[in-house]
């Protein structure tokens, strides 16, 4: 399968989303609080790309289908796209532009320090989302930079589950779902691990053993 | 982009405004009927109701978001879940049993209750604990009309409302998103406050369902959750009552709950709040914009730690 091919159309789909919320906003079809509803929304589709980009790897791995991979940067580009989305709501609908209260909303709000801090460690990682970043940083310094998506899932699922009121139900299923896709990278590496102990690494010795014995 | 579409509704079918008025003597007739025994009584509308002094002059909030729009988490978590699930809600027969500390203690049934007092319409403001508001006409009598009739004894400092539990129309229940029966309460002295009613309507109707059918309690100048839907129980008593948040969240809510800009909820800002249905936000008002009403019931108290 050709990446091209696929591509464009995913882009599309990929917008699906911010068009659904704008054609409700226009319609008046998402309740009494159409604000909220798009704040709320566009910070679940950032999360729900974030759980698509994470589970390319694993996808391409089991199934054998190499081309997923020429997808991700893709994928992780919409994860910036709809956090910076959710982040605009935010500064705009909810406080305005008021520079003072939204400093004091970040340090006094648990929820809203996380939020940002997530926000604050995607913006490095869409940064080096190019060929030109990772021949500057060099593979292996490009790949660590990137493994903070790890970190963002888990601050990302923390935002959520301290905004909610009671239900934790919501987000305790995003919980669960990073920590799957967290858990594989986990279980990969201690099989890595497991096979470098075992010596599967080791350069095969050259030509032929001879067994000497040994006479009495 | 401006997506235009035609009018709903033709001129021709708009009631004219004589006609439209008459209908509401229509209405008074054929309730009178219904009390008469001639036309079944769930026919009848409730209203208009007495106008009160006491109502707010501002926009009431459109019917379908105050009816669209609700925490009843007994009826799931999501704000349009009561709207889609509450029809099951069983609201007949219905009675309220009033006990504790009162000379006589009485169970009425819902029938007796609509007609303990005159109904009257009370166009308040409904501040939510999370930072939206309405306003809405209700259609009640005031909580202490509910209470003369029990003699609540000099010993009784508290009033607890417990709600309705209804396992098998009721989805939310099954979780233990709260601790149910949803319990809320009030000091005597608030409860006897003329603002606090009994709402058994809205909007010149019978109440729906998700928001607390057949009656349920409204407290103007506190957070929405202390306004309990569909009651079952009123319970006087000395001490006072644990409340479902403050036992879901002890340092979130506290027994008073009093609309308050200047107390924030630990998670989030109170200092202004959005109106649905208008796109800035408005600042919040001290006791919901009832101060000069109520807040002789809380001198000398720190609102910071009674909150």
């Amino acid at each position: 399968m050709n990446p091209s091919f696929i591509k464009p159309p995913l882009f599309i789909v990929c917008l699906a989303p911010l068009a659904w919320y704008a054609w409700g906003v226009q319609a008046d079809t998402l309740g009494a609080n159409p604000i909220e509803a798009v704040t709320r929304g566009l910070g679940t589709w950032a999360l729900n790309f974030l759980l698509i980009t994470l589970t390319v790897t694993p996808l391409r791995k089991y199934s054998g289908w190499a081309w997923l991979g020429r997808l991700r940067r893709m994928l992780g580009l919409f994860v910036f796209f709809y956090a910076t989305l959710h982040l605009t709501t935010y500064l705009w609908f909810d406080q305005f532009f008021d520079w003072p209260a939204i400093a004091k909303d970040i340090l006094k709000r648990p929820f809203i320090t996380v939020g940002m801090i997530t926000f604050a460690l995607l913006v490095p990682l869409a940064a080096t989302s190019n060929a030109f970043a990772i021949r500057k940083l060099g593979g292996r310094r490009w790949q660590e930079l990137h493994r903070s998506v790890y970190l963002i899932g888990l601050l990302a699922v923390l935002h959520y589950s301290w905004m909610v009121k009671a239900d934790l139900s919501k987000p305790l299923v995003y919980a669960l779902m990073v920590g799957v896709l967290l858990g594989l990278r986990v279980w990969w590496r201690l099989q890595e691990r497991n096979r470098q102990l075992a010596g599967a690494y080791l350069p095969k010795p050259r030509g032929r053993i001879i067994s000497i014995a040994v006479k009495k | 982009m401006l997506i235009r579409h035609p009018d709903d509704i033709a001129p021709s079918d708009i009631t004219p405004r004589a006609l439209f008025d008459r209908r509401r003597e229509f209405l008074r007739l054929s309730a009178g009927a219904a009390l008469a025994g001639v036309l079944p009584a769930a026919e009848a509308k409730l209203g208009p109701g007495r106008a009160s002094v006491l109502s707010s002059t501002e926009a009431p909030t459109p019917l379908k978001h105050v009816t669209g729009y609700n925490n009843y988490y007994e009826f799931g978590t999501d704000k349009e879940d009561p709207a889609r699930t509450a029809h099951a809600l069983r609201v007949r027969p219905w009675t309220v049993s009033i006990e504790g500390l009162v000379k006589q203690p009485k169970t009425l049934g819902i029938e007796d209750i609509l007609k303990l007092a005159p109904l009257e319409e009370r166009i308040y403001r409904l501040r939510c604990v999370e930072g939206w508001s309405m306003v809405i006409p209700w259609l009640g009598f005031p909580v202490s009309s509910l209470l003369k009739q029990v003699e609540p004894l000099g010993s009784a400092k508290y009033v607890e409302f417990i709600t309705a539990v209804q396992p098998e129309t009721m989805p939310g229940v099954r979780s233990r998103v709260l601790d149910w029966p949803y319990v809320e309460g009030l000091r005597l002295d608030e409860a006897m406050h003329p603002l606090a009613i009994i709402a058994v309507g809205l909007y010149g109707d019978v109440l729906p369902n998700q928001n607390g059918a057949p009656l349920r309690l409204v407290v103007p100048w506190k957070y929405g959750f202390k306004s309990g839907k569909s009651i079952v129980r009123i319970r006087l008593t000395d001490s006072e009552p644990r409340t479902s948040w403050m036992k879901s969240a002890p340092h979130e809510y506290g027994f008073y709950s009093n609309v308050n800009p200047e107390v924030d909820h630990p998670r989030w800002s109170q200092a202004s709040e959005r109106r649905i249905g208008e796109f800035s936000k408005r600042k919040t008002l001290m006791f919901n914009g009832y101060a000069e009403q109520v807040s002789q019931l809380y001198t000398g108290m720190d609102l910071r730690k009674q909150f």
